[in-house]
């Protein structure tokens, strides 16, 4: 079989239970990508070796018809996951030389399930950012570009190394995380699917920890069929995470009929914003029509408190970040600055956290120190937290009103130049997450899904948000949305 | 609400981030930039509204107050920058 590399999880798993392929194959076909992609900077921490044992293992329980769908599925892991002995620094220079003792829940899952994993991928800093270029790593690169001209774009983050490894072929999927579009923001910028379940779904942990009350991991696939089997196994209760749902998980593939007539699609007013390019309306309108072609109603709705999103979240995520990451005081893990004679423990730390922490981290560290601190708790973080809950009531309203999924753009634009908002105030950098931010805070489920080009040849997708628990429904949603926009366009090799 | 660079190094302290004062006066200004952006929040009538600490309505799990696990100094001191004897090792805390 020629190019495997380039194979769905659901494609890979048929081909691998019939014998056409196996695992050894597909993984030395990913690893040789990998291998050749050096100039998009996505795995950062290769493990080949780890990768063909793990193949091997898969091809014994393949033949012994022991076979999970994920069994033999070639990953790339975001460097946020611990993985046992293997370096998780989450991009950060102040876990240089890190390596666990131990395995995140995700990923202990997918390896019990007979996934390989091929290695780590780039990401931002602590998952602070939306390009991937706050990374200690450098720069992710977008495997897609504008026709005609050879400029680096990003490839979106936090999550960006996941993204370009998938949309580049070099792996079969990835694992991310989303904190406030992490996720579904570069599956958008790459043109594959993303999906963020909801808060509680998958365990946290062992992934290091960015705002413990939004950070929730999720799939970044090819197709939404690969993204229903992988996050099948991702997911589940685990007793270590205590906010971690009880419940048991559905079969998430089988519920992919592409059948929709009857339900529901809320158009959020609000989401139509000052200054969106034409090109994203026509998308939306576009996804509207396919939705409702296939039988689905849509209705308009009101998600009123939207614009305050942002601002909740710029105050709710730094200040959990701030508490999370004090515990990088060069005592007992990662990397201590070189010390002074006669510099006591405060220099220590001071020292440690202003070498290891990049700026974007060090400024939401600080932020979320003073929105905490005496005398401002109140007018900022209570505010925040009291946002919050009214964002989660629109939501809920919606839902309420008999609406079954909520159709928006996934991002305001395509992937940017990388260094293209060097300039900018960081906060016009915020702004990339505008569409997907809501759905952290209400803890819901939401997937991006490509759905066209733009006039330059790059990739735009949609996001559809789902109701708490029900990503079967949601998934269900994406399938029929993805086929109907028959989205099969890939980019163009050049590295 | 303005940030002068007195609260940018009080800030910086009980962050631990250690910021040379030349520096100072661009983090001052880049706080504000975030915190005018904060201050929007300001515009929504939060009257009666309770901050919300769960966004799915969950008790937190309970279990036996019991030992689940231990025994591993080795691998809890693997990653330190400084280990001895089997301790983390710190420079001088008391005088």
């Amino acid at each position: 079989m020629a190019d495997v590399n380039s194979l769905t999880i659901a494609d890979a798993r048929d081909a691998l239970r019939k014998g056409d392929l196996t695992a050894t194959e597909l993984t030395d076909a990913c690893l040789g990508q990998v291998e050749a992609a050096g100039a998009l900077n996505a795995f950062v921490h290769n493990t080949p070796d780890l990768a063909r044992d793990q193949a091997k293992a898969a091809d014994e329980r393949i033949k012994a018809g022991d076979a999970p769908s994920m069994c033999g599925i070639p990953l790339g892991i975001k460097d946020l996951f611990c993985t046992k002995g293997v370096p998780s620094q989450a991009a950060s220079n102040i876990l240089d030389g890190f390596r666990p003792e131990y395995e995140s829940t995700v990923s202990q899952k997918l390896l019990d399930a007979g996934s390989v994993m091929l290695g780590k991928l780039n990401m931002d800093e602590f998952a602070m950012g939306s390009s991937n270029e706050t990374s200690t790593y450098g720069n992710a690169v977008n495997p897609w570009r504008r026709q005609g001209d050879a400029a680096q774009l990003t490839p979106g983050g936090s999550s960006g190394g996941s993204a370009a490894a998938v949309a580049a072929d070099l792996c079969l999927a990835a694992t991310g995380t989303d904190t406030g579009g992490s996720i579904r923001q570069p599956a958008a910028f790459t043109g594959i699917v993303g999906v963020k379940p909801t808060y509680g779904r998958c365990s946290r942990w062992g992934i290091v920890a960015f705002a413990s009350s939004l950070d929730q991991a999720g799939p970044m696939t090819k197709t939404v069929r690969d993204a229903a089997i992988m996050l099948e196994a991702m997911c589940g209760h685990d007793p270590k995470d205590s906010t971690s749902a009880d419940l048991p998980v559905p079969d998430f593939e089988a519920a992919l009929t592409g059948d929709i007539k009857g339900k529901t699609i809320g158009i959020p007013a609000e989401y139509r914003m000052d200054g969106m390019p034409a090109e994203i309306e026509k998308l939306w309108a576009d996804g509207t029509a396919m939705l409702k072609d296939a039988g689905a109603k849509i209705v308009d709705i009101s998600l009123p408190h939207t614009k305050y999103a942002l601002p909740a979240y710029y105050v709710i995520a730094p200040a959990e970040a701030s508490s999370n990451l004090a515990r990088y005081d060069g005592v007992r893990y990662g990397r201590r600055a070189k010390l002074a004679q006669g510099d006591g423990v405060t220099e220590m730390y001071e020292k440690t956290r202003a070498e290891g922490f990049g700026k974007e981290v060090q400024r939401r560290v600080m932020v979320g120190t003073y929105v905490l601190s005496a005398g401002f708790y109140d007018a900022y973080y209570n505010r925040a937290r009291k946002v919050r809950a009214l964002i989660k009531k629109d939501f809920d309203d919606a839902f309420a009103s008999g609406v079954d999924a909520i159709l928006t753009p996934a991002t305001p634009s395509a992937a940017f130049g990388l260094g293209e908002m060097a300039a900018a105030d960081p906060v016009q950098m915020y702004l990339n997450d505008v569409f997907t931010v809501t759905v952290n805070l209400a803890g819901l489920p939401g997937v991006a899904v490509p759905t066209g080009l733009d006039a330059q040849g790059l990739p735009l997708g949609l996001q559809l948000i789902g109701r708490p628990w029900e990503e079967a429904d949601l998934l269900n949603t994406a399938y029929a949305l993805e086929s109907a926009a028959g989205f099969v366009s890939k980019p163009a090799r050049w590295w | 609400m303005s940030i002068d660079t007195e609260t940018a190094r009080r800030v910086a302290k009980l962050a631990r981030i250690k910021v040379e004062d030349a520096d100072l006066p661009a983090l001052a200004s880049e706080f504000n930039a975030m915190l005018g952006f904060i201050e929007q929040l300001n515009e929504v009538d939060v009257e009666g509204v309770e901050p919300m600490t769960s966004v799915t309505p969950m008790r937190l799990k309970r279990r036996e107050d019991g030992v689940t696990d231990g025994g591993m100094q080795d691998k809890v001191l693997s990653n330190a920058p400084d280990a001895r004897e089997g301790f983390f090792a710190v420079p001088k805390v008391v005088e």
